[in-house]
Protein backbone atom coordinates (compact mmCIF):
# COMPACT_ATOMS: atom_id res chain seq x y z
CA UNK A 1 0.00 0.00 0.00
CA UNK A 2 2.76 2.40 0.95
CA UNK A 3 4.54 1.50 -2.26
CA UNK A 4 1.46 2.60 -4.20
CA UNK A 5 1.48 6.00 -2.53
CA UNK A 6 5.19 6.33 -3.30
CA UNK A 7 4.22 5.77 -6.91
CA UNK A 8 1.70 8.59 -6.70
CA UNK A 9 4.45 10.83 -5.33
CA UNK A 10 6.63 9.87 -8.30
CA UNK A 11 3.87 11.03 -10.62
CA UNK A 12 3.55 14.38 -8.86
CA UNK A 13 7.33 14.93 -8.85
CA UNK A 14 7.56 13.81 -12.46
CA UNK A 15 4.78 16.20 -13.48
CA UNK A 16 6.61 19.10 -11.85
CA UNK A 17 9.93 18.05 -13.44
CA UNK A 18 8.24 17.76 -16.85
CA UNK A 19 6.95 21.35 -16.59
CA UNK A 20 10.35 22.49 -15.31
CA UNK A 21 12.21 20.92 -18.23
CA UNK A 22 9.83 22.41 -20.77
CA UNK A 23 9.97 25.90 -19.30
CA UNK A 24 13.77 25.79 -19.00
CA UNK A 25 14.14 24.53 -22.56
CA UNK A 26 11.85 27.26 -23.79
CA UNK A 27 13.83 29.84 -21.80
CA UNK A 28 17.05 28.72 -23.54
CA UNK A 29 15.54 28.71 -27.03
CA UNK A 30 13.36 31.82 -26.94
CA UNK A 31 14.28 35.36 -27.91
CA UNK A 32 13.93 37.74 -24.99
CA UNK A 33 13.23 41.29 -25.89
CA UNK A 34 11.48 43.00 -22.98
CA UNK A 35 9.92 46.42 -23.35
CA UNK A 36 8.03 48.44 -20.70
CA UNK A 37 4.89 48.56 -22.83
CA UNK A 38 5.05 44.87 -23.60
CA UNK A 39 5.43 44.09 -19.90
CA UNK A 40 2.50 46.24 -18.84
CA UNK A 41 -0.67 44.54 -17.64
CA UNK A 42 -3.16 43.78 -20.41
CA UNK A 43 -6.30 45.83 -20.23
CA UNK A 44 -7.67 45.92 -23.77
CA UNK A 45 -4.86 48.18 -24.95
CA UNK A 46 -5.59 50.92 -22.40
CA UNK A 47 -3.21 51.88 -19.63
CA UNK A 48 -4.05 49.69 -16.65
CA UNK A 49 -6.34 51.46 -14.22
CA UNK A 50 -5.22 50.82 -10.64
CA UNK A 51 -4.24 47.57 -9.03
CA UNK A 52 -6.27 44.37 -9.20
CA UNK A 53 -5.17 43.17 -5.77
CA UNK A 54 -8.22 44.65 -4.18
CA UNK A 55 -11.14 43.49 -2.08
CA UNK A 56 -13.79 42.20 -4.42
CA UNK A 57 -17.26 40.78 -4.08
CA UNK A 58 -16.72 37.07 -4.32
CA UNK A 59 -20.48 36.41 -4.17
CA UNK A 60 -19.56 33.12 -2.85
CA UNK A 61 -19.30 33.17 0.89
CA UNK A 62 -22.53 31.34 1.58
CA UNK A 63 -22.08 28.90 -1.29
CA UNK A 64 -18.59 28.12 0.00
CA UNK A 65 -20.09 27.28 3.38
CA UNK A 66 -22.76 25.05 1.80
CA UNK A 67 -20.04 23.39 -0.24
CA UNK A 68 -18.06 22.71 2.91
CA UNK A 69 -21.05 21.09 4.61
CA UNK A 70 -21.85 18.90 1.62
CA UNK A 71 -18.23 17.95 1.11
CA UNK A 72 -17.93 16.81 4.72
CA UNK A 73 -21.15 14.87 4.24
CA UNK A 74 -19.69 13.16 1.17
CA UNK A 75 -16.58 12.25 3.12
CA UNK A 76 -18.89 10.43 5.55
CA UNK A 77 -20.87 8.84 2.74
CA UNK A 78 -17.89 7.30 0.93
CA UNK A 79 -16.89 4.70 3.56
CA UNK A 80 -20.55 3.91 4.16
CA UNK A 81 -21.16 3.37 0.43
CA UNK A 82 -18.20 0.99 0.22
CA UNK A 83 -19.57 -1.45 2.79
CA UNK A 84 -23.27 -0.64 2.83
CA UNK A 85 -24.40 -3.96 1.31
CA UNK A 86 -22.88 -5.81 4.26
CA UNK A 87 -24.24 -3.38 6.84
CA UNK A 88 -27.83 -4.03 5.86
CA UNK A 89 -31.08 -2.14 6.30
CA UNK A 90 -30.34 -0.48 9.63
CA UNK A 91 -27.27 1.43 8.36
CA UNK A 92 -29.15 2.33 5.17
CA UNK A 93 -32.08 3.87 7.04
CA UNK A 94 -29.72 5.69 9.37
CA UNK A 95 -27.76 7.16 6.46
CA UNK A 96 -30.99 8.18 4.73
CA UNK A 97 -31.95 10.16 7.85
CA UNK A 98 -28.52 11.84 7.74
CA UNK A 99 -28.98 12.68 4.05
CA UNK A 100 -32.51 13.91 4.70
CA UNK A 101 -31.31 16.40 7.34
CA UNK A 102 -28.82 17.81 4.84
CA UNK A 103 -31.46 17.99 2.14
CA UNK A 104 -33.60 20.05 4.51
CA UNK A 105 -30.58 22.34 4.82
CA UNK A 106 -30.32 22.59 1.04
CA UNK A 107 -34.05 23.37 0.78
CA UNK A 108 -33.60 26.07 3.45
CA UNK A 109 -30.79 27.91 1.63
CA UNK A 110 -32.69 27.50 -1.62
CA UNK A 111 -35.81 29.17 -0.18
CA UNK A 112 -33.72 31.87 1.49
CA UNK A 113 -32.22 32.70 -1.90
CA UNK A 114 -28.60 32.09 -1.00
CA UNK A 115 -28.10 29.97 -4.09
CA UNK A 116 -28.81 32.95 -6.35
CA UNK A 117 -25.75 34.38 -8.05
CA UNK A 118 -27.40 37.68 -8.90
CA UNK A 119 -28.32 39.28 -5.58
CA UNK A 120 -28.85 42.80 -6.84
CA UNK A 121 -31.90 44.44 -5.28
CA UNK A 122 -31.24 47.93 -6.63
CA UNK A 123 -34.06 49.57 -8.61
CA UNK A 124 -33.03 50.75 -12.10
CA UNK A 125 -31.95 54.39 -12.18
CA UNK A 126 -34.73 56.46 -13.89
CA UNK A 127 -32.06 58.73 -15.37
CA UNK A 128 -30.72 55.78 -17.34
CA UNK A 129 -34.13 54.80 -18.73
CA UNK A 130 -34.73 55.56 -22.42
CA UNK A 131 -36.36 58.94 -23.00
CA UNK A 132 -39.98 59.28 -24.16
CA UNK A 133 -38.85 60.43 -27.59
CA UNK A 134 -36.60 57.42 -27.99
CA UNK A 135 -39.37 55.07 -26.91
CA UNK A 136 -41.72 56.62 -29.44
CA UNK A 137 -39.09 56.14 -32.10
CA UNK A 138 -38.62 52.50 -31.11
CA UNK A 139 -42.34 51.90 -31.27
CA UNK A 140 -42.57 53.67 -34.63
CA UNK A 141 -39.83 51.43 -36.00
CA UNK A 142 -41.49 48.36 -34.54
CA UNK A 143 -44.87 49.20 -36.08
CA UNK B 1 17.61 -7.16 -34.58
CA UNK B 2 19.54 -10.00 -32.84
CA UNK B 3 22.16 -7.43 -31.79
CA UNK B 4 19.46 -5.28 -30.27
CA UNK B 5 17.93 -8.29 -28.53
CA UNK B 6 21.26 -9.32 -27.07
CA UNK B 7 21.80 -5.78 -25.93
CA UNK B 8 18.40 -5.69 -24.25
CA UNK B 9 19.01 -9.02 -22.52
CA UNK B 10 22.34 -7.71 -21.27
CA UNK B 11 20.69 -4.58 -19.96
CA UNK B 12 17.94 -6.62 -18.29
CA UNK B 13 20.61 -8.73 -16.59
CA UNK B 14 22.39 -5.61 -15.41
CA UNK B 15 19.07 -4.25 -14.15
CA UNK B 16 18.48 -7.43 -12.15
CA UNK B 17 21.88 -7.03 -10.47
CA UNK B 18 21.01 -3.62 -9.04
CA UNK B 19 19.95 -3.35 -5.39
CA UNK B 20 16.25 -3.90 -4.87
CA UNK B 21 15.42 -0.39 -3.65
CA UNK B 22 17.14 1.16 -6.65
CA UNK B 23 15.27 -1.24 -8.93
CA UNK B 24 11.97 -0.19 -7.40
CA UNK B 25 12.77 3.49 -7.73
CA UNK B 26 13.94 3.09 -11.34
CA UNK B 27 10.78 1.12 -12.11
CA UNK B 28 8.60 3.84 -10.60
CA UNK B 29 10.35 6.66 -12.44
CA UNK B 30 10.16 4.73 -15.70
CA UNK B 31 6.44 4.09 -15.18
CA UNK B 32 5.77 7.74 -14.42
CA UNK B 33 7.80 8.76 -17.47
CA UNK B 34 5.78 6.46 -19.74
CA UNK B 35 2.48 7.73 -18.35
CA UNK B 36 3.57 11.38 -18.57
CA UNK B 37 4.71 10.86 -22.14
CA UNK B 38 1.43 9.14 -22.98
CA UNK B 39 -0.54 11.96 -21.36
CA UNK B 40 1.36 14.57 -23.38
CA UNK B 41 0.93 12.65 -26.65
CA UNK B 42 -2.78 12.00 -26.02
CA UNK B 43 -3.28 15.66 -25.17
CA UNK B 44 -1.69 16.60 -28.51
CA UNK B 45 -3.97 14.12 -30.29
CA UNK B 46 -6.86 15.77 -28.46
CA UNK B 47 -5.81 19.21 -29.69
CA UNK B 48 -5.65 17.96 -33.27
CA UNK B 49 -9.02 16.24 -32.93
CA UNK B 50 -10.57 19.43 -31.60
CA UNK B 51 -9.30 21.41 -34.59
CA UNK B 52 -10.47 18.86 -37.12
CA UNK B 53 -13.83 18.01 -35.56
CA UNK B 54 -14.73 21.66 -35.09
CA UNK B 55 -13.69 22.34 -38.69
CA UNK B 56 -15.92 19.57 -40.04
CA UNK B 57 -18.83 20.65 -37.86
CA UNK B 58 -18.58 24.14 -39.28
CA UNK B 59 -18.19 22.87 -42.85
CA UNK B 60 -14.61 23.99 -43.36
CA UNK B 61 -11.41 21.99 -43.72
CA UNK B 62 -9.26 23.16 -40.82
CA UNK B 63 -5.45 23.10 -40.95
CA UNK B 64 -4.39 21.34 -44.17
CA UNK B 65 -0.94 22.71 -45.00
CA UNK B 66 1.59 21.62 -42.39
CA UNK B 67 3.32 18.47 -43.59
CA UNK B 68 6.80 16.98 -43.92
CA UNK B 69 8.93 15.73 -46.78
CA UNK B 70 9.46 12.34 -45.09
CA UNK B 71 8.09 9.87 -47.68
CA UNK B 72 5.68 7.76 -45.61
CA UNK B 73 4.40 10.57 -43.41
CA UNK B 74 3.91 12.87 -46.38
CA UNK B 75 0.96 10.79 -47.59
CA UNK B 76 -1.03 11.20 -44.39
CA UNK B 77 -1.75 14.80 -45.31
CA UNK B 78 -4.63 16.66 -43.68
CA UNK B 79 -2.18 18.99 -41.94
CA UNK B 80 -1.34 16.31 -39.39
CA UNK B 81 1.88 18.10 -38.35
CA UNK B 82 -0.01 21.24 -37.30
CA UNK B 83 0.04 20.27 -33.62
CA UNK B 84 3.78 19.59 -33.72
CA UNK B 85 4.31 22.95 -35.38
CA UNK B 86 2.23 24.57 -32.65
CA UNK B 87 4.34 22.89 -29.97
CA UNK B 88 7.55 24.11 -31.64
CA UNK B 89 6.16 27.62 -31.94
CA UNK B 90 5.22 27.68 -28.28
CA UNK B 91 8.66 26.39 -27.33
CA UNK B 92 10.50 29.29 -28.97
CA UNK B 93 7.93 31.95 -28.12
CA UNK B 94 8.91 34.74 -25.77
CA UNK B 95 7.66 34.30 -22.24
CA UNK B 96 6.15 37.61 -21.16
CA UNK B 97 5.65 38.12 -17.43
CA UNK B 98 3.93 41.42 -16.60
CA UNK B 99 6.08 43.80 -14.57
CA UNK B 100 3.26 44.18 -12.05
CA UNK B 101 2.79 40.45 -11.50
CA UNK B 102 3.88 38.37 -8.54
CA UNK B 103 6.58 36.51 -10.44
CA UNK B 104 7.09 33.57 -8.09
CA UNK B 105 3.41 32.66 -7.91
CA UNK B 106 3.08 33.33 -11.63
CA UNK B 107 5.72 30.68 -12.28
CA UNK B 108 4.35 28.28 -9.68
CA UNK B 109 0.80 28.03 -11.09
CA UNK B 110 1.50 25.89 -14.20
CA UNK B 111 3.54 23.49 -12.06
CA UNK B 112 0.63 22.88 -9.69
CA UNK B 113 -1.95 22.52 -12.46
CA UNK B 114 0.07 20.06 -14.51
CA UNK B 115 1.40 18.01 -11.58
CA UNK B 116 -2.12 17.62 -10.16
CA UNK B 117 -3.45 16.55 -13.56
CA UNK B 118 -0.69 14.02 -14.09
CA UNK B 119 -1.11 12.66 -10.56
CA UNK B 120 -4.68 11.70 -11.50
CA UNK B 121 -3.31 9.39 -14.20
CA UNK B 122 -1.52 7.21 -11.65
CA UNK B 123 -4.62 5.22 -10.63
CA UNK B 124 -6.23 4.73 -14.05
CA UNK B 125 -6.41 1.07 -15.09
CA UNK B 126 -5.49 0.52 -18.75
CA UNK B 127 -5.71 -3.27 -18.66
CA UNK B 128 -5.60 -6.22 -16.29
CA UNK B 129 -2.80 -5.29 -13.87
CA UNK B 130 -1.79 -2.41 -16.12
CA UNK B 131 -2.10 0.35 -13.54
CA UNK B 132 0.69 2.50 -12.15
CA UNK B 133 -0.61 2.64 -8.61
CA UNK B 134 -3.33 0.19 -7.57
CA UNK B 135 -4.73 2.25 -4.68
CA UNK B 136 -7.61 0.76 -2.72
CA UNK B 137 -9.03 4.29 -2.34
CA UNK B 138 -8.58 5.05 -6.07
CA UNK B 139 -11.81 6.91 -6.75
CA UNK B 140 -11.58 9.00 -3.58
CA UNK B 141 -7.99 9.84 -4.46
CA UNK B 142 -9.04 11.08 -7.91
CA UNK B 143 -11.66 13.41 -6.40
CA UNK B 144 -9.08 14.74 -3.94
CA UNK B 145 -6.23 15.25 -6.38
CA UNK B 146 -8.37 16.79 -9.12
CA UNK B 147 -9.42 19.54 -6.68
CA UNK B 148 -5.79 20.64 -6.55
CA UNK B 149 -6.09 22.10 -10.03
CA UNK B 150 -8.27 24.90 -8.69
CA UNK B 151 -5.44 26.06 -6.40
CA UNK B 152 -3.19 26.47 -9.43
CA UNK B 153 -5.93 28.35 -11.27
CA UNK B 154 -6.54 30.78 -8.40
CA UNK B 155 -2.79 31.27 -8.06
CA UNK B 156 -2.51 32.05 -11.77
CA UNK B 157 -5.41 34.50 -11.65
CA UNK B 158 -4.29 36.31 -8.52
CA UNK B 159 -0.57 36.51 -9.34
CA UNK B 160 -1.16 38.01 -12.81
CA UNK B 161 -2.46 41.23 -11.23
CA UNK B 162 -4.93 41.56 -14.06
CA UNK B 163 -8.66 42.13 -13.66
CA UNK B 164 -9.63 39.60 -16.31
CA UNK B 165 -7.42 36.96 -14.73
CA UNK B 166 -8.88 37.63 -11.32
CA UNK B 167 -12.46 37.39 -12.58
CA UNK B 168 -11.69 34.20 -14.48
CA UNK B 169 -10.01 32.59 -11.49
CA UNK B 170 -12.88 33.55 -9.20
CA UNK B 171 -15.45 32.12 -11.57
CA UNK B 172 -13.40 28.99 -12.00
CA UNK B 173 -13.14 28.42 -8.25
CA UNK B 174 -16.89 28.93 -7.81
CA UNK B 175 -17.61 26.55 -10.66
CA UNK B 176 -15.26 23.72 -9.75
CA UNK B 177 -16.31 23.84 -6.10
CA UNK B 178 -20.03 23.83 -6.95
CA UNK B 179 -19.88 20.99 -9.45
CA UNK B 180 -17.78 18.78 -7.23
CA UNK B 181 -20.86 18.03 -5.08
CA UNK B 182 -23.04 16.46 -7.83
CA UNK B 183 -20.00 14.72 -9.34
CA UNK B 184 -19.06 13.09 -6.04
CA UNK B 185 -22.67 12.13 -5.33
CA UNK B 186 -22.96 10.50 -8.75
CA UNK B 187 -19.80 8.51 -8.04
CA UNK B 188 -21.40 7.23 -4.83
CA UNK B 189 -23.93 5.29 -6.93
CA UNK B 190 -21.08 3.37 -8.57
CA UNK B 191 -19.35 2.75 -5.26
CA UNK B 192 -22.55 1.48 -3.65
CA UNK B 193 -23.19 -0.87 -6.58
CA UNK B 194 -19.68 -2.34 -6.63
CA UNK B 195 -18.72 -2.01 -2.97
CA UNK B 196 -15.17 -0.89 -3.65
CA UNK B 197 -13.23 2.31 -4.29
CA UNK B 198 -10.60 0.47 -6.30
CA UNK B 199 -10.91 1.20 -10.03
CA UNK B 200 -9.70 -2.31 -10.92
CA UNK B 201 -12.52 -3.86 -8.88
CA UNK B 202 -15.04 -1.55 -10.52
CA UNK B 203 -13.91 -2.72 -13.98
CA UNK B 204 -13.91 -6.37 -12.89
CA UNK B 205 -17.55 -6.03 -11.78
CA UNK B 206 -18.49 -5.03 -15.34
CA UNK B 207 -16.69 -7.85 -17.18
CA UNK B 208 -18.65 -9.90 -19.70
CA UNK B 209 -19.92 -7.56 -22.38
CA UNK B 210 -21.89 -4.43 -23.07
CA UNK B 211 -25.00 -5.51 -21.11
CA UNK B 212 -22.95 -5.80 -17.89
CA UNK B 213 -21.80 -2.17 -17.92
CA UNK B 214 -22.59 -0.17 -14.80
CA UNK B 215 -24.62 2.34 -16.78
CA UNK B 216 -27.35 -0.33 -17.19
CA UNK B 217 -27.50 -1.34 -13.51
CA UNK B 218 -30.54 -0.30 -11.43
CA UNK B 219 -32.29 1.59 -14.23
CA UNK B 220 -32.96 4.47 -14.39
CA UNK B 221 -30.78 5.51 -11.46
CA UNK B 222 -27.37 4.62 -12.90
CA UNK B 223 -28.10 6.29 -16.21
CA UNK B 224 -29.16 9.37 -14.25
CA UNK B 225 -25.90 9.22 -12.28
CA UNK B 226 -23.99 8.89 -15.54
CA UNK B 227 -25.58 12.02 -16.99
CA UNK B 228 -25.09 13.98 -13.77
CA UNK B 229 -21.43 12.99 -13.68
CA UNK B 230 -20.94 13.78 -17.37
CA UNK B 231 -22.42 17.28 -17.08
CA UNK B 232 -20.57 17.98 -13.82
CA UNK B 233 -17.29 16.80 -15.31
CA UNK B 234 -17.79 19.15 -18.27
CA UNK B 235 -18.07 21.99 -15.78
CA UNK B 236 -15.07 20.82 -13.78
CA UNK B 237 -13.03 20.73 -16.98
CA UNK B 238 -14.14 24.30 -17.77
CA UNK B 239 -15.40 22.96 -21.08
CA UNK B 240 -18.22 24.48 -23.11
CA UNK B 241 -21.08 25.09 -22.44
CA UNK B 242 -19.62 25.80 -19.00
CA UNK B 243 -16.41 27.55 -20.12
CA UNK B 244 -17.21 30.70 -18.14
CA UNK B 245 -13.68 31.02 -16.70
CA UNK B 246 -12.29 31.40 -20.23
CA UNK B 247 -15.19 33.17 -21.90
CA UNK B 248 -13.39 35.10 -24.65
CA UNK B 249 -16.25 37.45 -25.32
CA UNK B 250 -16.43 38.59 -21.68
CA UNK B 251 -13.11 38.24 -19.90
CA UNK B 252 -10.50 37.81 -22.66
CA UNK B 253 -8.86 34.49 -21.69
CA UNK B 254 -9.74 34.30 -18.02
CA UNK B 255 -7.08 33.12 -15.62
CA UNK B 256 -4.40 32.67 -18.31
CA UNK B 257 -4.71 36.11 -19.91
CA UNK B 258 -1.20 37.06 -18.81
CA UNK B 259 0.43 33.76 -19.74
CA UNK B 260 2.35 33.17 -22.94
CA UNK B 261 4.76 30.70 -24.45
CA UNK B 262 5.54 27.48 -22.63
CA UNK B 263 3.77 28.40 -19.38
CA UNK B 264 0.54 28.89 -21.30
CA UNK B 265 1.20 25.67 -23.21
CA UNK B 266 1.36 23.83 -19.89
CA UNK B 267 -2.15 25.05 -18.96
CA UNK B 268 -3.34 24.02 -22.40
CA UNK B 269 -1.71 20.60 -22.18
CA UNK B 270 -3.13 20.08 -18.70
CA UNK B 271 -6.60 20.95 -19.99
CA UNK B 272 -6.49 18.35 -22.75
CA UNK B 273 -4.82 15.78 -20.49
CA UNK B 274 -7.68 16.42 -18.07
CA UNK B 275 -10.20 15.74 -20.84
CA UNK B 276 -8.56 12.39 -21.43
CA UNK B 277 -8.49 11.72 -17.67
CA UNK B 278 -12.22 12.34 -17.42
CA UNK B 279 -12.77 10.22 -20.53
CA UNK B 280 -10.99 7.26 -18.94
CA UNK B 281 -12.80 7.79 -15.62
CA UNK B 282 -16.22 7.79 -17.32
CA UNK B 283 -15.22 4.74 -19.40
CA UNK B 284 -14.01 2.93 -16.27
CA UNK B 285 -16.96 3.76 -14.04
CA UNK B 286 -19.88 3.44 -16.42
CA UNK B 287 -18.75 1.94 -19.74
CA UNK B 288 -16.89 -1.20 -18.73
CA UNK B 289 -13.35 0.19 -18.60
CA UNK B 290 -10.85 -1.99 -20.42
CA UNK B 291 -13.22 -4.93 -20.89
CA UNK B 292 -14.43 -5.72 -24.38
CA UNK B 293 -18.06 -4.85 -25.22
CA UNK B 294 -18.36 -8.35 -26.80
CA UNK B 295 -17.72 -10.51 -23.74
CA UNK B 296 -14.60 -12.65 -24.14
CA UNK B 297 -14.23 -11.74 -27.82
CA UNK B 298 -11.12 -9.53 -28.39
CA UNK B 299 -10.51 -9.23 -24.69
CA UNK B 300 -6.85 -10.16 -24.36
CA UNK B 301 -3.40 -9.08 -25.49
CA UNK B 302 -3.28 -5.41 -26.46
CA UNK B 303 -7.06 -5.11 -26.74
CA UNK B 304 -7.81 -3.87 -23.18
CA UNK B 305 -5.67 -0.78 -23.83
CA UNK B 306 -7.38 -0.33 -27.17
CA UNK B 307 -10.88 -0.56 -25.69
CA UNK B 308 -10.31 1.88 -22.84
CA UNK B 309 -8.60 4.37 -25.17
CA UNK B 310 -11.41 4.05 -27.70
CA UNK B 311 -14.07 4.60 -25.05
CA UNK B 312 -12.18 7.58 -23.67
CA UNK B 313 -11.90 9.12 -27.11
CA UNK B 314 -15.61 8.60 -27.72
CA UNK B 315 -16.27 10.56 -24.52
CA UNK B 316 -13.80 13.26 -25.69
CA UNK B 317 -15.59 13.37 -29.04
CA UNK B 318 -18.90 14.03 -27.28
CA UNK B 319 -17.24 16.79 -25.23
CA UNK B 320 -15.93 18.45 -28.41
CA UNK B 321 -19.27 17.94 -30.14
CA UNK B 322 -21.07 19.70 -27.28
CA UNK B 323 -18.60 22.57 -27.40
CA UNK B 324 -19.40 23.31 -31.04
CA UNK B 325 -23.13 22.81 -30.61
CA UNK B 326 -24.25 24.60 -27.45
CA UNK B 327 -23.94 28.29 -26.64
CA UNK B 328 -22.17 29.32 -23.46
CA UNK B 329 -24.34 29.66 -20.35
CA UNK B 330 -24.31 32.66 -18.00
CA UNK B 331 -22.70 32.56 -14.55
CA UNK B 332 -26.03 32.58 -12.72
CA UNK B 333 -27.35 29.82 -15.00
CA UNK B 334 -24.22 27.85 -14.17
CA UNK B 335 -24.87 28.06 -10.45
CA UNK B 336 -28.51 27.21 -11.07
CA UNK B 337 -27.48 24.06 -12.98
CA UNK B 338 -25.21 22.89 -10.23
CA UNK B 339 -27.22 23.51 -7.08
CA UNK B 340 -30.82 23.37 -8.25
CA UNK B 341 -30.69 20.73 -11.00
CA UNK B 342 -27.72 18.41 -10.71
CA UNK B 343 -27.45 18.15 -6.92
CA UNK B 344 -31.13 17.15 -6.39
CA UNK B 345 -30.94 14.69 -9.29
CA UNK B 346 -27.74 13.21 -7.90
CA UNK B 347 -29.49 12.69 -4.56
CA UNK B 348 -32.42 11.03 -6.34
CA UNK B 349 -30.02 8.69 -8.14
CA UNK B 350 -28.16 7.84 -4.94
CA UNK B 351 -31.22 7.22 -2.76
CA UNK B 352 -33.06 5.41 -5.55
CA UNK B 353 -30.20 3.06 -6.30
CA UNK B 354 -29.74 2.47 -2.56
CA UNK B 355 -33.40 1.49 -2.08
CA UNK B 356 -33.20 -0.80 -5.14
CA UNK B 357 -30.12 -2.51 -3.71
CA UNK B 358 -31.84 -2.96 -0.34
CA UNK B 359 -34.90 -4.67 -1.88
Amino acid sequence: MLFNFANVLTFIVFGAVFVGINITLSRILQARNPHPVKLSTYECGELPEGDSWIQFNIRFYVIALIFLIFEVEIVFLFPWATVFKELGLFAFVEMMIFVFILLVGLAYVWVKGDLEWDKSTAVPDPALAPSAARQELTEAIAS
Amino acid sequence: MPVLNANLTLQAAQFANLPETLQTILFMVLGAAIFAGAAAVLALVGVYLERKISAHMQDRVGPMEVNTEIPVLKNIGHGWAQTLADALKLLIKEDIVPAEADKKLHLMAPFIVFAATLAGFSVLPFGPGLVASDLNVGLFYIIAISSFVVIGIILAGWSSNNKWSLLGAMRSAAQIVSFEIPASLALLVVIMAVGSLNLGDIVAAQAGGIHKWLIWWYPPFNILAFFVFFVASLAELNRAPFDMPEAESEIVAGFHTEYSGMKWAMFFLAEYANMFLVGVIIATLFLGGWTSPFGDFLNSGPFPVFWVTLKAFIVIFVQIWLRWTLPRVRVDQLMYTSWKVLTPFAFVAMVGAGIWMML
